[in-house]
This record gives C-alpha cells, structure tokens and sequence, in this order.
C-alpha cells in the first residue's frame, strides 16, 4: 500500500467528484453538524461551475468571451464561508474504491482513507456510435467543451445536432442564433418528447422551425462522412460540424468490484445511502434514488436541482451515521423533493415542477400550441392525479399557483 | 443580514421567490423585487434562495 493519508482523529469524508453536487454536498455536510475533515476530489483541473450556460449565455458568447479560464470564470460557483476548510484537489480522479477497507485510489496512485465517501461524480456524455469519421464532432458537458463549439459556431457553418432533447434543442436555438444552418436529427416522432408528449414536443419543434431550424425526425444516423451525416433513409444532411447530444453515460466505472448496484447511476435508498453500504451516499446526477412523491421506482434525474436537495438529505445521512446515530431521524424523511428544471429556446423560457415525464396523460389549461411564444401552460396527470406541469413563455409571478398544483402531498405507495 | 441581487445579471426565474417568499417576490410585470435586509429569522430561507437561483444573482453580504 502507498502512502495513506487523510485518517484523521475526528474521522475524514472524501467527496468523489467537484461539480455542483459536491460542492453542494460540502456545504451541506457542515450545515448538518459534521465538523471533522472533508477533501473533494475533481477530475476536470476546475473548481466546480454551473452547466446550464455552457448551452445557453456561454455558448452564445454573451458571458465569458476568450478562453477556457474566462469561460470557466464566468460560470464558477461561488462558495460559502462555512466550507473554508474544506481541501479541494481538482485535477484528481479517482480511480478505484475499496469500501470494505475504506479507501479510494487516485490517478497518480495516491491512496485516501475515508470514513465517508459522498458518490458526486455525474454524467458524461454518451458518444454516436456510427462508422465513418467527421473532422469536427463536438459533445457537450464541460467548459472546455463548450468553448470549443463556441468557436465553431460561424455564420453559414452547418451543424448538425444529433439528438432532440433539452440540451441538444438549446444547441440548437444558440447555433441558429449565431447564424448557422441547424439540422437537429431525432429518432422520436417530436424533440423534448419523452419529457414533454408529442403535443407540447410538436408545438415546440414549431417554435424552432417558424427561426429557422430544420429536423429530421423519426430519424437516426446511421454513418459519418466527412462534410456530411447519412441518416437511416439513407439521405445525407451536409455538416461542417456534427454535436452528438445523445444522452449520458453515469461515472460509476471507479465503484466497479464493490458489489453496488451500478446497472444507471448508484442505486440508493430513500435516505440516498448506496444500498446495504453504511458510509457511502450518493448526490447529483449520478444518484438513482425513489421518490415517494410519484412510486417506489429508484430513478436518476437529471435537473440542475437535484444537486442540491439530494446533497441536504444525504449529508444528514452520513453525518447522523458518522456519529452513530440513525440516519432516518436526522433530515427530511421521507425524501420526497419537487423536481424543477427549464430550458431557454430562442428567448422561450420553459419551466417544469413536477415529473411530467411520469404522466399518462396530459392537459393543455393555458394558451394555444401554435403560439407557443405567447404561453403555454399543460398538466400532466397519473392515473388521475397531476404530476408534473410545464410552463413555456409564461411570466415567473404566475408560477406559484402551477407548482402548488404538483406540490401537494405525496401519494401513498 | 444584507441581501444583494446583481439586477443585471438576474433573469427573473423566480426560483428564489419561492424558496424565500419572505424577502424575493416576482411581480406582475414579472420581474423581481426584493427586500434587501430581510430579518434574522429569514436565514435558512433566504440562503436557500441564493443556492437555488439558477445564475447565481443572489449574494448574501452578512
Ligand atoms: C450543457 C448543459 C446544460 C444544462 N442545462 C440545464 C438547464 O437548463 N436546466 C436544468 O435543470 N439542468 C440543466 N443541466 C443539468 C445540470 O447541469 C446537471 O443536472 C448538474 O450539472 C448535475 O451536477 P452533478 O454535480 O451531479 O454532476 P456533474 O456536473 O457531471 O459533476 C460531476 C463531476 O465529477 C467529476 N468526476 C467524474 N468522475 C470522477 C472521478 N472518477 N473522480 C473524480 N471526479 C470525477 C466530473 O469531472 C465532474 O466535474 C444542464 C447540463 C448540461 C451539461
Ligand atoms: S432566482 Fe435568480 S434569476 Fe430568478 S428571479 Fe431570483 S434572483 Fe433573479
């Protein structure tokens, strides 16, 4: 064994991975009582920063002009005072967990004990698996990857998204912004429509064709040329640049020989313990935890505001149980958050509560799906009961009322 | 304690008008007003509030 650091007296927790749910997770480590040492440990040489931009303002230039380290700028969190002691060490992956002898194993060997280990390590990026190759294939997950794209998107350059769902139909409405020919490809009969039905999906692909984006849908790529992408009809969109935003992958690879349930994201329990291991919680992204609000069914979910409701229930669960207590007293129980996210698309800010992604029906209770500009409102109902509502081009101070709708006390399972 | 929104850069979500009604409202014209000292007692709310807004336009100054 290497060197092995970071026992100390009061007990250490390693934080895997320095995104929003880590720094979330520090933050709410200390609030919940836990004072001994903390050290998060991030692949990317950054400390953590906000995504959303890297599709929207950042990605249409309007904040963080130059390079990567201005990019990064613009977008970084701040953080708060109470986790001044806390050690980051970005530009650190780790590697490999041991968690029946607690510790994790970094890049360059190093060796870290852990008391607790907070799982935060996210997504990236799934890759289009076609052959043929194309000279500028861009994905979308980091800030240098950002940039990157960025400085692609000219006048007249013709980009390809593959993949219509949020970030790719973001992409979209940005490259467009900057002048380019968009062509988005998606296998679904509309984008966004796994999330938000073939109505509000359509009635959103109208809002994008009516400034100028085109799509293939019900489509797939089936070869890359190199000026070109061949779809499954067999016709060829032409593309000086091709953004494979296909979904995401979870970094669970590290955990791998532990005997976690890894099949999407770590599988936890209401309490976000990794299931049967003591000491080990997971947050973000990459946690796949069940929702009293909806069923029982564990699911990863992939909004900005999970990092931070998932990081204030787990941090009670691993300082209660780093002290010796029991974790389901300590915190909210049961787990049951809200989900939230939005999309801006050419100036169209959508809104969700809720899961609408879980209704088997929907509703239209506001304005018209032809104009989706002037505002839209729809409800999405499970076996009668409303879930999940989505809002597009409607004013934040009339809000409240819809989420209220979605907000009220759980089902019982 | 003293609460300050970067106007410039907010772009009126509402995220922080509902984690903290005490001191963030969004208006009928939509957009934010807010107080900026609201009470002690706020705290935990208003703290939420500058977590949850999405472009990080909320700083607490104390
Ligand atoms: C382009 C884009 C736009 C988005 N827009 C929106 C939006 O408009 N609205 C919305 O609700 N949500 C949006 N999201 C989603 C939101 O940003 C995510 O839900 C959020 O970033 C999740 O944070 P996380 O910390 O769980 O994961 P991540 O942000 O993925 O952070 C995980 C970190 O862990 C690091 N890591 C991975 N493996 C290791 C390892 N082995 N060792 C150490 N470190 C490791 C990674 O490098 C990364 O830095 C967007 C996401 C993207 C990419
Ligand atoms: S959450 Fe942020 S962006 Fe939204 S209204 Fe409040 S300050 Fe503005």
């Amino acid at each position: 064994m290497t060197a092995m650091t970071g026992r100390s007296a009061g007990g250490h927790v390693v934080i895997a991975g320095a995104g929003m749910a880590g720094l979330r997770a520090a933050e709410r480590l200390r609030a919940a009582g836990w004072d001994g040492a903390v050290t998060v440990f991030g692949a990317e040489p950054h400390l953590p920063y906000n995504r959303p931009p890297l599709s929207k303002e950042l990605l249409a230039g309007a904040v963080g002009a130059g390079g990567v380290r201005e990019a990064h700028a613009a977008t970084a969190f701040r953080r708060r005072a109470n986790i001044d002691d806390v050690v980051w060490e970005p530009g650190a992956r780790i590697v490999r967990a041991c968690l029946a002898a607690g510790t994790v194993t970094l890049e360059d060997g190093r060796e870290v004990g852990c008391d607790g280990l907070v799982v935060a390590t996210g997504l990236r990026p799934r890759r289009l698996r076609a052959p043929g190759t194309h000279p500028a294939r861009h994905v979308l997950r980091t800030v240098e990857d950002a940039v990157a794209l960025r400085d692609r998107l000219r006048p007249g350059a013709r980009a390809v998204v593959v993949g219509g769902g949020f970030v790719g139909c973001e992409v979209a409405a940005t490259a467009r912004g900057a002048g380019c020919e968009v062509t988005v490809v998606e296998p679904m009969p509309e984008p966004m429509g796994l999330v938000l039905g073939p109505e509000l999906g359509r009635s959103l692909r109208r809002h994008h064709e009516e400034r100028g984006v085109r799509f293939r849908v019900g489509r797939t790529v089936t070869e890359l040329a190199p000026d070109a992408v061949v779809l499954d009809d067999g016709s060829e969109e032409p593309a000086d640049l091709v953004v494979e935003s296909i979904g995401s992958l979870p970094n669970v690879e590290w955990l791998d020989g532990n005997g976690l349930d890894l099949s999407d994201g770590v599988l936890c329990d209401g309490l976000l313990r990794a299931e049967g291991r003591p000491g080990v919680v997971a947050v973000g992204d990459v946690a796949r935890f069940p929702n009293p609000r909806y069923d029982g069914v564990p699911r990863r979910v992939e909004h900005w505001c999970v990092p931070a409701d998932t990081a204030r229930r787990a941090a009670a669960t691993l300082a209660a149980q780093l002290r010796g207590e029991d974790p389901a007293a300590a915190g909210d129980a049961p787990f049951a958050p809200v989900p939230s996210f939005w999309s801006d698309q050419f100036g169209l800010r959508v809104q969700s509560f809720g899961a609408p992604g879980l209704g088997d029906r929907c509703e239209l209770v506001e304005g018209d799906l032809r104009r989706a500009a002037s505002g839209i409102a729809m409800v999405y109902h499970r076996d009668g009961r409303p879930v999940g509502v989505v809002l597009a081009g409607i004013p934040a101070s009339r809000h409240r009322p819809y989420r209220d709708l979605v907000a009220g006390a759980p089902a019982p399972v | 304690m003293r609460v300050v929104v970067d106007l410039a850069t907010c772009q009126d979500h509402g995220q922080c008008a509902i984690a903290a009604p005490e001191a963030f409202r969004i208006n009928d014209a939509g957009a934010l007003e807010y107080d900026g000292s609201p009470g002690e007692e706020h705290r935990e709310h208003v703290e939420e509030a500058a977590d949850v807004c999405p472009v990080q336009a909320i700083t607490i100054e104390d």
